[in-house]
């Protein structure tokens, strides 16, 4: 009853073979595709920190039946962008020293550049709107706001 | 050779062709690199390698949870060997190469555990000068070191490799030897930024969460619906249907599935049928502070005493009661605790993001009748714990299940199993008394507590308890007593920790364990005084704080002063219209013996509804040396908004059976929106010893709140969460 589904991830194409297609997006990418980026924090979409962008938009991957990501495209941290081309995000939540566990810091990046795709000058407000959604339980969040503020200035 | 990389499952096709492996970045140390090593901490050689290519290797038993303190390892090494930062790769709580500096907890990583390595790297570079000397015919004192090549004035080098690399530094640690004076430091002090969060942010840093060893099988535990319920009937055939189910594993209480994947372990762990026995032996929650007055008492502990406290109270023109209390809290870490375990030819590894390495291996070693020479114990970075979390309970899930199994197994507990069964903060209740004179000076100071026995130690493993296997069988809820005790001159005081023989939930410490606790009653309560003085709450601080050490002074002069801080009693006059405002003073000296902290919180209050928001919160900050300002001021942000959120809206609900909030909807979080405008001022030190500062600032957080609260409206919150809902209750009731 194992089916083979197609989808993209982070460019590539890739077919992927799953027992249950009800299995959320986040295992797949995780132990199918080896894509540590996204974490594992409630499985409930009440955290952030599974977030990827499906489509280009933010999305919880943990409650995200795999077999609906069939056809779409995703992107994980990793796919964001690298050390040698940093997504202005990544590149700003460096320059803030935006983490601390770094648990939560995969939904921060994913959700904040999803907002910045959509409105690329969000006011302080907007990014905190944005983030509603998103946890942090170490106490990042002033970093992260100026973190996507400064990615908004261009760095 | 047995080396264990991690898994990389080449399930990713296009074409039928293998087109992506994704490298997960990390190889991790394995099972059978049980090298001998020297581990005794009075040793160089358990702290520091200096190999072939001149690479420093750093062993410490304090590890990084998050914090940023493995940066802070590194700029202590670079500094005392003047090797570049770069050269430098750690290696954090791993029983078979590190050695054991206790747990990581306390805020001592820096204090303790960083001494020892500075310690260690100071005794190193002199011996490396004193080996140069030699080799290069120079006097040791005229030579200078630069990026780990020592230079003699006539120009000639020797590096660190020439003279001692990939041999073992066979080394006494002198705890007198020389370090960089302050002048000459150039790397402690500065801001260095942290170097695990360029592979934090790009997806590229393996958390525990991540290992993947070759044959591993997912695992996950079935926990019981009450407490201390048992399994009576384990039905396997009820999971049958699910591909990839291996194995259900069952001992008393004790339930867990093991699956090829992680889906089916989870799928699996959902439906398995079991039949649990009745159990309903906790307190009724509504009930929970008669429940704590009603405990019996293990032990009466008087944690400071002068005069006669009572006879002054007794004695006094006015005179104040209350009482304080914090619920019950859960850590809530950001990712729900795992673990891997593996057996081979009789050894056991665990992979564990545990704060305690070392006495995990000697907790699994009990449990699984195991001599604990035959364990090892790497830690591998979990998400932020604040404490003893999961992690060590996952460790043992993931033992128990392996040992079951025969294959190496990896446990991530879902989140209702972190909510519910993490070791909790006890429910904390102090009861205060002063009597004050006339001019509204304080004569008289008493308070009890009522918590639980116990101090640091080992928190038992849920499996064990479970299942019935061996364990230590004692509570150990932190150094819970400390800060009862005031950082004041008072002429008569005497406070007193009535030590409960039980409380309801496995108790653990949470992030400034009964430090926070006692300070939020008793500057609160101090807070009241002034208010009765009819005395601004600065000044009346000032007044009581000894004159003898003027650190005191300076940090909450300095609080008040960022704050803007006016000079007038609370509450505040002016209490109009519907939105209030007001300001609250905390003052803390860690443990009585280390880390100044200081504070103002600025609240708005909505009268009518009772919905407020803490909108600034100011805090002065005296940990001694600054090994790294921003990586203090990171922990001093995260001290004050964690707090806060545990402030605002924590609370454990229970019902007789097991914990009930169970979610991030039942157990609120901070969320972006709530969090307030942060302004710290780090006082530095650099001629000082370095304290700690990962969790001193989190004491003066809940009082500052209230204190707000009551200037603004002139309402006292006193049990904590201090949530809309009773603020609103305690204006009408005004
Ligand atoms: S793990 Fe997906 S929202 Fe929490
Ligand atoms: S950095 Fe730890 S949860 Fe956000």
């Amino acid at each position: 009853m194992s089916q083979t589904l197609a989808l993209t991830v982070n460019g590539q194409a890739v077919r992927l073979t799953v027992d249950d297609p009800d299995m959320p997006l986040l295992y797949a990418l995780r132990n199918d595709l080896g894509l540590i980026g996204p974490h594992y924090g409630c499985g409930l979409a009440q955290c952030g920190a599974c977030t990827v962008h499906l489509d280009g938009a933010a999305a919880r991957s943990c409650v995200l039946p795999v077999r609906e990501a069939a056809g779409r495209h995703v992107t994980t941290l990793e796919g964001l962008g690298t050390p040698e081309r940093p997504h202005p995000v990544q590149a700003a939540f460096i320059a803030e020293q935006a983490v601390q566990c770094g648990y939560c810091t995969n939904g921060m990046i994913m959700q904040a550049a999803a907002l910045l795709a959509r409105t690329p000058q969000p006011t302080e407000a907007q990014v905190k709107e944005e983030l509603a959604g998103n946890i942090c339980r170490c106490g990042t969040q002033p970093r992260v706001v100026a973190a996507v503020l400064r990615a908004a200035r261009g760095g | 050779m047995n080396a264990i990389t991690l898994h990389r499952r080449a399930l990713l096709r296009a074409g039928g062709a293998v087109v992506v492996a994704f490298g997960l970045g990390l190889r991790p140390r394995g099972a059978a690199a049980w090298t001998e090593k020297p581990v005794a901490t009075d040793q160089v050689a358990a702290f520091l390698a200096i190999g072939a290519d001149g690479e420093v290797t750093v062993y410490v038993g304090k590890v990084d949870l998050g914090t940023g303190v493995r940066t802070g390892f590194m700029q202590i090494v670079a500094e005392e060997l003047d090797v570049p930062l770069a050269r430098i790769r750690v290696i954090e709580g791993d029983t078979a190469l590190t050695p054991d500096q206790g747990p990581t907890y306390g805020s001592l990583s820096i204090q303790n555990g960083g001494v020892q390595l500075r310690a260690a790297a100071a005794t190193a570079r002199r011996a490396l000068l004193r080996l140069a000397a030699e080799r290069l015919g120079a006097d040791a004192a005229a030579l200078r070191v630069e990026e780990g090549v020592v230079i003699a004035p006539d120009g000639r080098r020797a590096s660190y490799a020439d003279l001692v690399g990939g041999r073992a530094l066979d080394l006494a640690v002198d705890a007198n030897a020389p370090i960089k004076p302050p002048e000459a430091r150039r790397v402690v002090g500065r801001a260095v930024p942290r170097v695990d969060i360029p592979d934090k942010v790009f997806g590229r840093f393996a958390y525990v969460h991540d290992l993947r060893l070759p044959g591993m099988l997912h695992g996950r535990p079935v926990r019981p619906p009450a407490l201390g319920a048992t399994a009576e009937a384990v039905e396997p055939d009820s999971v049958r249907h699910i591909p990839g189910v291996r194995q259900v594993v069952h001992r008393g209480g004790f339930v867990g599935v093991v699956a090829e994947t992680e889906w089916a372990a989870i799928r699996a762990a959902r439906e398995l049928r079991v039949r649990w026995s009745d159990w309903a032996g906790l307190p009724d929650q509504a009930k929970l502070w008669e429940h704590v007055r009603a405990t019996p008492v293990a032990q009466v502990q008087v944690t400071s005493e002068r005069g006669d406290a009572a006879a002054a109270i007794g004695g006094a023109p006015r005179r104040l009661a209350a009482s304080y209390d914090f619920p019950i809290h859960t850590h809530g870490s950001m990712g729900p605790s795992c673990a891997v375990a593996a057996f081979e030819g009789g050894r056991l590894t665990v992979w564990s993001a545990s704060q305690a390495t070392h006495n995990l291996r000697k907790q699994l070693a009990l449990m699984l009748g195991m001599p604990a020479e035959a364990i090892r114990c790497i830690y591998m970075e979990g998400a932020g714990c604040y404490g003893r979390n999961g992690h060590e309970d996952a460790a043992a899930d993931a033992a128990l299940l392996a040992r079951e199994a025969g294959r190496p197994v990896r446990v991530q507990w879902m989140r209702a199993d972190e909510h519910g069964w993490d070791p909790k903060g006890p429910p904390h209740l102090v009861d205060l008394r002063a009597g004050l004179d006339a001019r509204g000076d304080i004569l008289g100071w008493e308070s009890e507590a009522f918590i639980p026995k116990g101090a640091g130690g080992n928190v038992d493993l849920v499996a064990a308890e479970l299942a019935g296997l061996p364990r230590e069988g004692q509570i150990h809820p932190g150094n819970i007593i400390h800060n009862l005790a005031l950082p004041y001159a008072v002429p008569a005081v005497k406070t007193t920790c009535h030590r409960l023989e039980s409380t309801p939930f496995r108790p653990s410490w949470i992030r400034t364990p009964g430090r926070m606790q006692n300070t939020y009653a008793n500057e609160a309560f101090l807070d009241e005084c002034a208010a009765e003085a009819g005395a601004d709450p600065v000044e009346y601080r000032l007044r009581l704080l000894p004159r003898d050490d003027p650190r005191r002074r300076e940090v909450l002069e300095r609080a008040a002063r960022l704050a803007g801080w006016e000079t007038r009693p609370s509450p505040r006059p002016d209490r109009e219209g519907e939105v209030l405002r007001g300001r609250g003073v905390s003052y803390c000296k860690y443990e009585l013996v280390r880390t100044y902290v200081a504070g103002v919180a600025e609240v708005e209050v909505n009268r009518r509804t009772g919905a407020f928001r803490v909108t600034r919160f100011f805090c002065a900050h005296d940990c001694g040396q600054i090994v790294n300002p921003d990586g203090v001021k990171a922990q001093v942000e995260g001290n004050i908004i964690h707090t806060l959120s545990r402030t605002l809206h924590e609370e454990l609900s229970f019902d007789r059976r097991a914990v009930t909030s169970l979610d991030w909807a039942s157990y609120r979080s901070i969320s972006f929106a709530e969090v307030p405008e942060i302004v710290i001022e780090l006082i530095d030190r650099p001629t000082e010893r370095p304290w700690g500062a990962g969790e001193p600032a989190a004491a003066i957080v809940p009082s500052a709140v209230s204190n707000a609260i009551f200037d603004a409206t002139g309402v006292r919150l006193r049990s904590v969460p201090f949530t809309a809902a009773r603020l609103r209750a305690a204006l009408q009731g005004a």
